[in-house]
C-alpha cells in the first residue's frame, strides 16, 4: 500500500511537472472544467426556477446535496478516474510493459495519465459544498460537521470503488466504455438530486448495489434534519464508512482477478 | 452523386460493425434517459403544467431526446477530421477528385443513419417498453418530425465540421470541442427542456443553432408546437443548417489554401 | 545452476472465432508446448523463429506477463507468474517495437522514474547511468523528449533503461529491428561487452541472423510452439549444412522430380528445390538429371549458411515434402 502511494507519488508527480510546463494552457483548460462542471449546476438552478421544492428538498438542500456529490466525485475523478483509459493500454498493447516493472499495473495505469486540471471539477464540486453549506438552513453541530467533512472522503472512496469496478469490464469485453460511463457519471448524475424521485427499484440499487446513495444521500439526511430515509434505519447515514470498505474490498478483488485474467490468455 | 452515395454506404457498414460499442451506448442512453426522465417527472408532479409537457410527455422527451444524442453527434462522434488533420493524413482527402465537405456529410450521413437505426430505435424500443412513451401528435407531426430528423444531421454535422476545421489552425481541438459540447449540451434542450428555462434564456436557446439538434425534433413530435408555428420552427432549423454549411465551405476554402501553403 | 529453467512448457490460447453471422466458436490454439532448456548464467543465447512460432508468448511467460498452461518455468529460482514482482527486479526487458521509456517526457527523466520505481539507490545508479550514457553515446539525447529521439536513438535509451537496475538477466526482443547499419553495430558491440564484462544473462529474439552471428554461442529455434533445435551455432550449420541447394525454375508445374542422389524438399508451383550432399553427387549430375525431366527455365545452387540450415531445419519440422498447396510454409525474414 506504502508502496503504492509512493510510485504514484513519483510517477503522477512527473505528469504533473511536465503539465505545469505549459502554464498558459493549463490554466485554461483547468478553468474550462470549472465551467463545464458549474453550468451542470446550473441545470439545477433552472429546474428550481419551475419548482419550489423537489420531492420536499428545496434549493438550498439540494444544492448542498449536489455539491456533496460532485465534491467526492471530483476527488474521485482526480485520483482514480484516469482508470477509464486502461482498456486503450490494453487495446494498443502497452499493458504488458506495466508488467514488466516492479510496481502495481493498477498504480501505474492511474499515474501515467494524473491530470492535474481535473481540479477544475473538484473545485466546483467543493464552491457548491460550501455554498450549500451555507444555503441549506442546516443546524451545525460537532457531529454534523464532523460527518460532512468524512462523507467527502468516504463518497470520493465509494467513487472511486465503482470507476475501478466498470474500468475492469474492459479486461472481458473491450467496447464497454460508454456502458461504463453509464454507471461512473451516471452515478454522479443520481447523487445530483435527492434519492426519492427515482423509481423504487432504482432506489435499491443505489443503496444496495451501487451504493451511490451512501455517497451523500444519506449522509445529508442526518445533517440537513430530514427523515426520509427510504425506508432504512437511522443508523443508514453513518454507514458510509463501512459501505466504502466493502467497496473497496469488492473494488481491489475485481481488479485482481481481471489482471489474473488477462494474464492468462493474453491480450 | 453516385460516389457521395457509396460514401455513405460504405461509412453506414463501418458502424454497423461496432456492434459492442453499440449496444454499450444504447445501454448507456437507456440509462441517462432514465435518470432525466426521473428528474422532470418529479418537476412535473411538484408543478403540473410546467413546460407544457404531462408526464408522459416528459418521459418521451429524455428518452427522445437520448435516442437522438449519438444521431446528430453531440459528443463529437466520428471526430476523424481533426485526427486527420492533426496526422497530415487530410492532405490525401484534399487530393481526392471529389469535394472535401460533401464527402465527410455523405459519411455523416451513413453514420448517422445506422445511430438513428441501430442505436437511437433500441433506445426507444427500450424507453417505450420500460415506462410507455406518448404518441405523436399527428400524422402531419410525424411527417414533419421526418423532416426536423433531417435539418437535425444537418446542422450537427455542420457544427462538428466547423470546430474540426478549427483544427487547421489550433492542432488541438479539445478546446474548441469542450466548447461546443457544453453549449450543446446546455442549449439543445439535453440537460432540461428549453420550456423549463427563464424566459430571457429560453429565449436565447431558440436564436441559438443547438436547439435544432434535440428540442426541435422533440418539439414537433409531442405537438408542443403545431400547425403553422411548428413548420416556422423547422422552417428555423433549417436555415441554421444551412448557415452553418455555408460557413463550413467558407471556412474550407482559407483551410485549404492553408494547407497549400504549408506545404501539407 | 541455471539462472532460466524451463520444463514443458506450454501455453494455449482459447481463441473466438466468428461461425456465421451470430454465433461464436471456441478454438484452441496452442501457441507453445513442450519447451524445455536450461540457461546458464553469463550465456548468450539467440532465440529465433519465424513470426508465429511463439517466441514472444515464451518471453511473455518468462516475465510474468502470460501466466502458463502448463509446465514450469523457473528465474533464478522464483517462479515469475507467482513472483512477478520479484522477477521484475532481476531482469531487464528491451521490447523493440514498444517503448519502456515515457513518450512525451525527456530521456533523463525516464530513466530517473525508473530509478526510483526500482528503489535503486543514488551513487550506484549515478555510476550505473554514466557508464551506459557513455557506451551508448545519450550524452546528447538527455534532455530530448523521447518522442522527438529517431528509431535508433529511442532503442540505445531503451536499452539503457532496461539496464538502469544493472540485471543480471536481460531479454532483447528484437533489438536491433529498423536500426540502420551503423546502430546496429554499436548496440551489438555494446552487449557483447555487457555479457563479457558483467556476465549478464541474455536471451536475444531476432530475425537478424546477423545479430546471433555476432552475438550468439548457442541458439534456440522454435517453430510453430516447438523447440525445433537447442545448441551451438556452429552445429547449426555444420549439421544441417552439408548439403547444398539446387533450385529450378520449370517451364510448367510438374511432380516433385526424382533425382538419384538428391530429394526434392519444397514445390511451389513452376520452382523446385532439390536438396544434395556434395559427398554423394555433383551439381552437374544433379541439373543434368533434372533436365532430362523437365525443362529448365531458371536455376541457382545455394550453399549451406545459416540461413538455409535453419530453413532447412523448418523444413525437416514437416515431414513430406509438399506440393505448395495448403500447408502453409515458413521463411525467415532477413
Amino acid at each position: 500500500m506504502l508502496d503504492a502511494i509512493r510510485v504514484y507519488r513519483i510517477i503522477g508527480g512527473a505528469r504533473v511537472r511536465s503539465d505545469l510546463q505549459y502554464r498558459a494552457s493549463f490554466v485554461l483548460f483547468t478553468i474550462s472544467q470549472f465551467t463545464i462542471t458549474a453550468l451542470d449546476f446550473l441545470a439545477v438552478l433552472i429546474v428550481f426556477s419551475n419548482v419550489h421544492a423537489l420531492n420536499g428538498w428545496t434549493l438550498g438542500q439540494v444544492t448542498f446535496l449536489y455539491g456533496m456529490g460532485n465534491f467526492a466525485f471530483g476527488l474521485a475523478d482526480l485520483f482514480i478516474g484516469s482508470i477509464e483509459y486502461v482498456q486503450v493500454d490494453i487495446r494498443l498493447g502497452t499493458f504488458d510493459r506495466l508488467l514488466l516493472r516492479p510496481a502495481s499495473p493498477l498504480v501505474q495505469v492511474l499515474a501515467d495519465r494524473f491530470s492535474l486540471r481535473r481540479l477544475g471539477k473538484v473545485a466546483e464540486g467543493a464552491l457548491v459544498f460550501a455554498i450549500g453549506c451555507g444555503v441549506a438552513g442546516i443546524h451545525w453541530t460537532v457531529g454534523r460537521i464532523a460527518l460532512a467533512a468524512l462523507s467527502i472522503l468516504t463518497g470520493a472512496t465509494i467513487f472511486s470503488a465503482i470507476w475501478v469496478l466498470t474500468a475492469c469490464v474492459c479486461f472481458w469485453w473491450v467496447e464497454a466504455r460508454e456502458a461504463q460511463n453509464a454507471l461512473t457519471y451516471g452515478g454522479s448524475f443520481v447523487a445530483q438530486y435527492p434519492i426519492g424521485i427515482y423509481g423504487v427499484w432504482l432506489r435499491r440499487l443505489l443503496a444496495y448495489t451501487v451504493p451511490v446513495a451512501f455517497v451523500n444521500y444519506f449522509p445529508a439526511v442526518y445533517i440537513l434534519g430530514r427523515h426520509d430515509r427510504l425506508g432504512l434505519p437511522m443508523w443508514a447515514s453513518f454507514a458510509s464508512p463501512a459501505v466504502a470498505a466493502i467497496s473497496v474490498a469488492a473494488a481491489a478483488t475485481v481488479w485482481r482477478v481481471a489482471v489474473r485474467h488477462y494474464r492468462s490468455t493474453g491480450s | 452523386m453516385r460516389l457521395y452515395a457509396e460514401v455513405a454506404k460504405r461509412s453506414f457498414r463501418r458502424w454497423s460493425t461496432y456492434r459492442a460499442a453499440t449496444i454499450s451506448g444504447i445501454f448507456k442512453n437507456s440509462v441517462f434517459g432514465f435518470i432525466r426522465a426521473s428528474i422532470l417527472v418529479a418537476v412535473a408532479h411538484a408543478r403540473p403544467g410546467a413546460g407544457g409537457l404531462s408526464v408522459k410527455g416528459f418521459v418521451t422527451f429524455s428518452v427522445l431526446s437520448q435516442a437522438l444524442t449519438s444521431y446528430v453527434g453531440i459528443f463529437g462522434d466520428g471526430d476523424e477530421i481533426s485526427e486527420r488533420v492533426r496526422t497530415g493524413d487530410v492532405v490525401t482527402d484534399l487530393y481526392r477528385p471529389a469535394d472535401f465537405q460533401l464527402w465527410w456529410l455523405a459519411a455523416d450521413v451513413g453514420r448517422g443513419v445506422f445511430q438513428l437505426l441501430g442505436r437511437g430505435l433500441p433506445i426507444v424500443a427500450v424507453g417505450a417498453l420500460v415506462y410507455g412513451l406518448q404518441a405523436p401528435a399527428s400524422i402531419a407531426a410525424c411527417a414533419l418530425f421526418a423532416v426536423s430528423l433531417v435539418a437535425a444531421l444537418l446542422t450537427g454535422f455542420g457544427l462538428r465540421f466547423l470546430v474540426a476545421l478549427s483544427a487547421f489552425w489550433l492542432f488541438d481541438t479539445r478546446g474548441t470541442r469542450q466548447l461546443t459540447d457544453t453549449l450543446t449540451m446546455f442549449f439543445s434542450g439535453l440537460l432540461v427542456p428549453l420550456s423549463l428555462f427563464p424566459a430571457g434564456l429560453e429565449h436565447l436557446g431558440r436564436l441559438l443553432p443547438f436547439a435544432g439538434l434535440v428540442q426541435t425534433p422533440t418539439d414537433v413530435f409531442l405537438g408542443t408546437v403545431t400547425g403553422w408555428d411548428a413548420v416556422a420552427r423547422v422552417a428555423f432549423q433549417f436555415a441554421w443548417a444551412l448557415a452553418l454549411l455555408a460557413g463550413g465551405r467558407y471556412v474550407m476554402t482559407s483551410a485549404t489554401r492553408r494547407v497549400v501553403i504549408q506545404g501539407g | 545452476m541455471p539462472v532460466i529453467e524451463t520444463e514443458d512448457l506450454g501455453k494455449t490460447f482459447r481463441v473466438r472465432r466468428r461461425a456465421g453471422r451470430l454465433r461464436r466458436r471456441v478454438e484452441e490454439v496452442v501457441a507453445v508446448s513442450g519447451l524445455s532448456f536450461a540457461i546458464e548464467p553469463g550465456e548468450m543465447v539467440g532465440y529465433i523463429g519465424p513470426n508465429g512460432a511463439g517466441k514472444s508468448t515464451t518471453i511473455k511467460m518468462l516475465t510474468g506477463i502470460l501466466v502458463p498452461s502448463h509446465g514450469t518455468v523457473r528465474v533464478n529460482g522464483l517462479d515469475p507468474s507467482r513472483k512477478r514482482i520479484e522477477v521484475a527486479r532481476q531482469v531487464g526487458v528491451v521490447f523493440g517495437q514498444r517503448s519502456q521509456l515515457w513518450w512525451d517526457l525527456p530521456l533523463v527523466d525516464s530513466f530517473e522514474l525508473l530509478r526510483r520505481v526500482y528503489r535503486v539507490e543514488e551513487p550506484t545508479f549515478r555510476s550505473t547511468l554514466g557508464e551506459l550514457v557513455e557506451l551508448l553515446e545519450l550524452n546528447e539525447l538527455l534532455e530530448v523528449p523521447v518522442r522527438q529521439l529517431s528509431l535508433g536513438q529511442r532503442m540505445r535509451g531503451d536499452i539503457a533503461a532496461a539496464l538502469l537496475h544493472d540485471p543480471p538477466i536481460v531479454y532483447l526482443d528484437e533489438p536491433t529491428i529498423g536500426l540502420d547499419v551503423v546502430s546496429k553495430a554499436r548496440v551489438r558491440e555494446f552487449l557483447a561487452s555487457r555479457n563479457a564484462t558483467r556476465g549478464t544473462t541474455v536471451l536475444l529474439t531476432t530475425h537478424d541472423l546477423d545479430d546471433i552471428e555476432r552475438l550468439c554461442q548457442r541458439v534456440m529455434i522454435i517453430d510453430h510452439g516447438s523447440l525445433l533445435f537447442d545448441g551451438g551455432l556452429a552445429d547449426v550449420v555444420e549439421r544441417l549444412g552439408q548439403e547444398r541447394t539446387l533450385v529450378v525454375d520449370l517451364a510448367a508445374p510438374a511432380a516433385p522430380l526424382t533425382v538419384p542422389g538428391a530429394r526434392v524438399v519444397h514445390v511451389d508451383g513452376v520452382r523446385q528445390r532439390l536438396a544434395f550432399k556434395q559427398s554423394e553427387t555433383s551439381a552437374a549430375a544433379v541439373i543434368a538429371a533434372v533436365a532430362s525431366a523437365a525443362e529448365i527455365v531458371e536455376l541457382t545452387i545455394e550453399e549451406p549458411d545459416i540461413e538455409s540450415a535453419i530453413r532447412r531445419l523448418y523444413e525437416l519440422g514437416l515431414d513430406q515434402p509438399d506440393t505448395g498447396e495448403g500447408a502453409p510454409r515458413v521463411k525467415i525474414d532477413p
